[in-house]
């Protein structure tokens, strides 16, 4: 069963957002890790890139395939987790930790009332 | 709608996370690429090949007619042995790579690609119909189930899966007596079945085939056995990034219709001595005066995303082939792959570079195999 903390936000492409501020950290979710297991390279986007909710700005590859991530709302990347660039096993073992994969300043917060919520994002995955 | 092969709901029982492939429903993996792989190099791994086709071609006129369709020489099996070959068309381009196995005289089994099954039979089919000797040709694919048990240990236990000695093909007093690319007729209980010494991960191993309900007892069978020697079942992305590391081809990758088994670098399985067969003089031509396009294995230099199939490949600052295979090896740690390259740059030793989403990574042209057992 995958771990759906209860103080997140969640996009229906499987990331999460945790929001203090005008500041939104992303990275992507335990059932995400799960699905595409052996994830041996993380790209991050551009430090200062403006990026609108939904646009792909990331891509994640497991030994079989690459996968994009997506901001899950607008805004400005402030800071990158060059911890899981170097090593990318850690957002298989550590999704809502050390996996993170970038901040991002909130250019319309009014976006955050579209995500999911953890049960209904629990719902999405079958958990 | 998708097949589904004999082990379909013992692969739903273990988790197996099931993909589309050639047509069929398959695993693709179980608990993780990288584990599933490195237990296969390490110790053992079992995977349901149940997908491939089976053809049998039988009579006085099966050798020759084999010989004037596959590029390797059929002459040279004594019964009980197999050989890798290629299919090709008239134009040299591979229609299919395939196993031929000799059982006994005039009787031959051939192992083909899941996703070429029909375009192969069919392409037999109308060869045979001009040929003039004594042939039987029949597609028995839905006959049949198989699996592949690979890996250095799996002779430590596959005596005790299957035990006893041989009846048909070569006559061996037990399984691990089978030498490379030798097939036995074995008995599994009441059923026959055919046990080859042979696979397509670079290690030693065994391929079985036989009917559904003796492939599910053996799947089971094995795993129960197997699991104290570290046996795991293994899906096709480990089956995948394995034969990636050893440089086998894998038809729709190295291998389709426009390329040939001299550009692809599998020239050691073509017998341009051994009299006519489709193909050959296109092939003979490229043997002597080379080839335009060349299969390279490389490594990645840098740390980079993995390469992927149809990503450009650049040399000396220009566009100049594309990767056919690209994955992370999980026994090296670093990308890998295969691609088609203007022979100037197909040395080992060449520097070349992978075009990764509009980025170039640095990467070098090695000999094949990319990984060798130590």
């Amino acid at each position: 069963m995958s771990n759906v903390p209860s103080d997140l936000k969640y996009a229906k492409s499987h990331e999460w957002v945790r929001v203090s501020g005008d500041t939104a950290v992303v990275g992507i979710t335990d059932h995400a890790q799960a699905e595409l297991t052996d994830i041996v390279f993380v790209e991050l986007p551009a430090l200062g890139r403006r990026v609108k909710a939904g646009e792909a700005c990331a891509v994640v590859e497991s030994v079989k395939t690459a996968s994009d991530i997506y901001a899950p709302v607008s805004g400005e990347i402030t800071e990158l987790n060059t911890t899981v660039a170097a090593n990318p096993a850690l957002a298989n073992t550590e999704p809502y930790a050390g996996g993170w994969f970038f901040k991002m300043k909130l250019s319309q917060p009014g976006e955050l009332t579209a995500l999911l919520s953890p049960e209904d994002y629990k719902k999405q995955i079958g958990g | 709608m998708l097949k589904r092969t004999a082990l379909y709901s013992a692969h739903q029982k273990i988790g197996g996370k099931l993909i589309e492939f050639g047509g069929w429903e398959m695993p693709v993996q179980y608990t993780s690429i990288t584990d599933e792989h490195l237990a296969v190099r390490k110790a053992a791994g079992i995977f349901d090949i149940s997908h491939m086709g089976e053809v049998t071609v039988s009579g006085a006129g099966a050798e020759a007619f084999l010989n004037s369709v596959l590029t390797n020489d059929v002459c040279k099996l004594a019964a009980g042995e197999g050989q890798y070959t290629l299919m090709c068309n008239e134009r040299g381009g591979v229609i299919d790579d395939l196993y031929a196995y000799k059982l006994s005289d005039g009787v031959y089994f051939l192992i083909i690609n899941a996703s070429r099954i029909d375009p192969d039979v069919a392409w037999l089919q109308s060869q045979a119909s001009r040929f003039s000797g004594d042939l039987d040709l029949t597609d028995a694919s839905h006959n049949y189930a198989a699996i592949a048990v690979q890996g250095p240990r799996v002779k430590e236990f596959i005596n005790t899966v299957i035990p006893g000695a041989s009846s048909s093909a070569m006559r061996v007093a037990a399984v691990t007596d089978l030498k490379k690319n030798q097939i036995g007729g074995f008995k599994f209980g009441t059923s026959g079945i055919l046990v080859s010494r042979t696979g397509y991960t670079g290690e030693d191993g065994f391929e079985i085939v036989g009917s559904d309900d003796a492939i599910q007892r053996l799947w089971d069978q094995c795993l129960t056995l197997g699991q104290p020697f570290g046996l795991k079942p293994a899906g096709l992305g480990a089956r995948d990034t394995l034969r990636t590391e050893v440089c086998y081809p894998l038809y729709g990758h190295e291998l389709d219709e426009s390329t040939t088994p001299i550009e692809a670098g599998v020239g050691f399985f073509v017998s341009l001595d051994k009299g006519e067969f489709n193909g050959r003089a296109v092939l003979a031509e490229q043997k002597a005066r080379g080839v335009k396009k060349k299969c390279v294995a490389f490594k990645m230099t840098d740390k980079s995303a993995p390469p992927r199939p149809h990503y450009p490949i650049w040399a000396n600052g220009a566009p100049v082939g594309e990767v056919v295979s690209g994955t992370q090896s999980p026994s090296l740690n670093l990308g890998i792959g295969m691609g088609y390259v203007p022979p100037e740059w197909a040395a080992p030793g060449t520097i070349i570079e992978i075009e990764i989403r509009g980025k170039r990574a640095p990467a070098v042209v090695v000999s094949k195999p990319i990984y060798r057992k130590i």
